[in-house]
This record gives structure tokens, C-alpha cells and sequence, in this order.
């Protein structure tokens, strides 16, 4: 804007509001799945976060003696510990998928429509897939007793 | 969007759209690269992961702590904490920048924000320590 000359609005229209270009809003965008999982990582990434507490309570426990790895356990056989665990696992598949993306972008490379695309499905199937993955190979190894 | 386009017409960007000093974050491009360097970490790392909690699952609290406590095992569970954590200020970090504008709240935010990460860091490390040393 610097850089153009135009004529010096009059003294009366100082005040007016300057009808300026705008980007268009949030809003009135379609919604793309690359715009869903962009705000998916990032909440991915605050639940991680948080869930560093319960990682650090477990090593805690488990240098504090049996009792206090007993109350872990408990917590973690329940359905509340399943499900905490369950989303912990996806959150990081999902997290961690999605950032290669990231990774890549931030490389030049995937662009395209269709490789934005494709790599955004990757992240989204491949972070299912990979949970499912490995509660069945924690469940045949015996975590759920 | 990138440079490839050789005949790439001169810069329409004004002087004030160039960043001056260390930029708003105050930071450089310092947090933006590490954050990508403990990201790749921890690609590496999450395989070793995996496998650690996947010996650990089921095992009562002496099998746990004799596992946790093997030299090797408690090396990558030390690193991973160390990546994840580093990652995880940084990008809480750029959370609150981007939602948080009222500049009082968001210094107390990025405090508090700095006083979680080491508090995690520094009570995982300690466990592991302590595992480590035989007690
Ligand atoms: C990446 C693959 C992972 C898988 C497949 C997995 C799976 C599981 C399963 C099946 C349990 C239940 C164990 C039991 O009841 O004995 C569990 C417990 C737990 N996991 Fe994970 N987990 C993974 C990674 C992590 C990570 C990276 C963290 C922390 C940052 C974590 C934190 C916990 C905690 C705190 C418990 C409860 C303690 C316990 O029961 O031993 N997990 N996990
Ligand atoms: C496992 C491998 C991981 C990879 C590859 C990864 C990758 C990334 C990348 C590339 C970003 C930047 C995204 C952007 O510029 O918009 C990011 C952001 C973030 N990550 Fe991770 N991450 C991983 C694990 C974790 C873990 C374990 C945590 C938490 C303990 C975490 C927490 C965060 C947070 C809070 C953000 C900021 C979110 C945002 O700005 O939208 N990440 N991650």
C-alpha cells in the first residue's frame, strides 16, 4: 500500500472508515478435510500435552513401590483408563502421521490438490489403522489380562 | 507458490510486511526448528516406544521397575521424554500466541505454560533415575 500514489483523500473524509480490500472470512470457505485435520493436529497435539501427566504418573509409580503402581493399574483397567489409553494411542498415531505431513510441506513438497489430498488421507487412515494395530498386538501379548 | 518460477516477478511485499529483528515471537525461526528436529526425534523414537510399553504391559510393579531400570531401556524412555517435551512447550507456545492477545494474560500463560513442561520433564526424569540406580 506504501508504494501507491494516490490523490490525498479530502480533509472531510479523513474519518471515514477507508474501504480497504478484505481477505474473505473463515466462514465462507467449503470446509476441506486438509481445514478439519489442520484443527484436528492441533487438538491432537493440546491432548498430548496433557496426557504427559498421566505418562509421568505412571513412572512415578512405578519407582514409588506396589502400591502405588497397584493404583495405576486399577485406574488403567478401567473403562475411563481404557478409553483415556485408547484416545492416547490414536492421538499420538494421528498426531504423529499428520506432522509427517507437515514434515513434507515444509520440505516444498505436496501441494498439489491431489497430493494435499492424498497425504491428508494417509494421515487420517493410517492413524486408525495403526491404533487398531496396536491394541490387538497388546491385547495378544496379554496388557488386557 | 514456491521458488522454481525463475522469472518470478520483483517482490510485491511492502517494507513492513518484511519481519524486523527477531519477529513477534521475539525468537527467531529457533523454535520453529526445533520444534521440526524433536518432531523427526520422535518418529524415531516412538518405535522403541512401542516396544517398551508393549514389554511392560500386565507386569506388576517389580517386573515394571526392573524393565524401566535396564540402562538401554531407560536411555530411550529419557529421550523420548526430553523430544516430547521440548516439542510439546513449543507448541503449546504457539497456541497461546495465536489465541491469547491480551498481552498480561499471555505472559502468565507462557509461564505457566514453561513451568508445566519442566515440571514434567524434570519428575519423569527423576523416576527414571531413580529406577535406574536400583532402589
Ligand atoms: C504407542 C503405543 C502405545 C500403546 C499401544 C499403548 C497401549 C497401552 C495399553 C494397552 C495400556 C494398558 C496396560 C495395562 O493395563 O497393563 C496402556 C497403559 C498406559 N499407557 Fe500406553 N500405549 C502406548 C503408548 C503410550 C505412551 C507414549 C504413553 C505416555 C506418554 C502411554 C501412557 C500410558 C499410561 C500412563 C498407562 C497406564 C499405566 C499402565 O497400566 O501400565 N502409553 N497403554
Ligand atoms: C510422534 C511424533 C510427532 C510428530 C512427527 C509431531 C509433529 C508436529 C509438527 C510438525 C507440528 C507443527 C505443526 C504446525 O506447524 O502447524 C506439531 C505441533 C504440535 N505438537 Fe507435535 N509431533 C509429534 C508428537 C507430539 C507429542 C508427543 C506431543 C505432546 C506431548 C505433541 C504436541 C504438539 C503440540 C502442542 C503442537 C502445537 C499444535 C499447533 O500449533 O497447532 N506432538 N507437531
Amino acid at each position: 500500500m506504501g508504494c501507491v500514489t494516490r490523490p490525498q483523500p479530502a480533509k472531510a473524509s479523513m474519518t471515514a472508515r477507508i474501504e480497504r480490500p478484505l481477505s474473505p472470512h473463515l466462514q465462507t470457505y467449503r470446509w476441506t478435510l486438509t481445514m478439519a485435520l489442520s484443527i484436528v493436529h492441533r487438538a491432537t497435539g493440546i491432548a498430548l500435552y496433557f496426557g504427559t501427566l498421566l505418562f509421568v504418573w505412571w513412572l512415578i509409580a512405578v519407582s514409588s513401590g506396589p502400591t502405588a503402581y497397584g493404583n495405576v493399574q486399577s485406574f488403567a483397567a478401567s473403562w475411563i483408563g481404557r478409553l483415556i489409553e485408547f484416545g492416547y494411542t490414536w492421538a499420538l498415531m494421528h498426531h504423529m502421521l499428520s506432522g509427517v505431513r507437515h514434515l513434507v510441506w515444509d520440505l516444498g513438497y505436496g501441494f498439489k490438490p491431489t497430493e494435499r489430498e492424498w497425504l491428508t488421507w494417509a494421515a487420517l487412515i493410517g492413524g486408525i489403522l495403526l491404533t487398531v494395530l496396536l491394541w490387538v498386538v497388546a491385547y495378544a501379548i496379554g496388557g488386557g489380562r | 507458490m514456491s521458488a522454481q518460477n525463475s522469472s518470478a516477478p520483483k517482490s510485491m511485499r511492502t517494507p513492513l510486511g518484511r519481519v524486523r529483528n527477531l519477529g513477534s515471537s521475539h525468537s527467531g525461526t529457533k523454535d520453529f526448528w526445533r520444534q521440526r528436529l524433536t518432531a523427526v526425534a520422535m518418529i524415531i523414537l516412538v518405535v522403541p516406544m512401542i516396544v517398551v510399553v508393549m514389554m511392560l504391559l500386565g507386569r506388576n510393579q517389580a517386573g515394571a521397575a526392573q524393565i524401566l531400570g535396564t540402562p538401554l531401556i531407560a536411555i530411550f524412555v529419557l529421550l523420548f521424554i526430553i523430544a516430547s517435551v521440548w516439542h510439546m512447550k513449543i507448541g503449546m507456545q504457539v497456541v497461546i500466541e495465536d489465541y491469547i492477545h491480551d498481552e498480561k494474560l499471555k505472559l502468565v500463560s507462557i509461564m505457566a505454560n514453561n513451568f508445566f513442561s519442566v515440571a514434567v520433564a524434570l519428575a519423569a526424569a527423576y523416576a527414571i533415575f531413580k529406577l535406574s540406580s536400583g532402589v
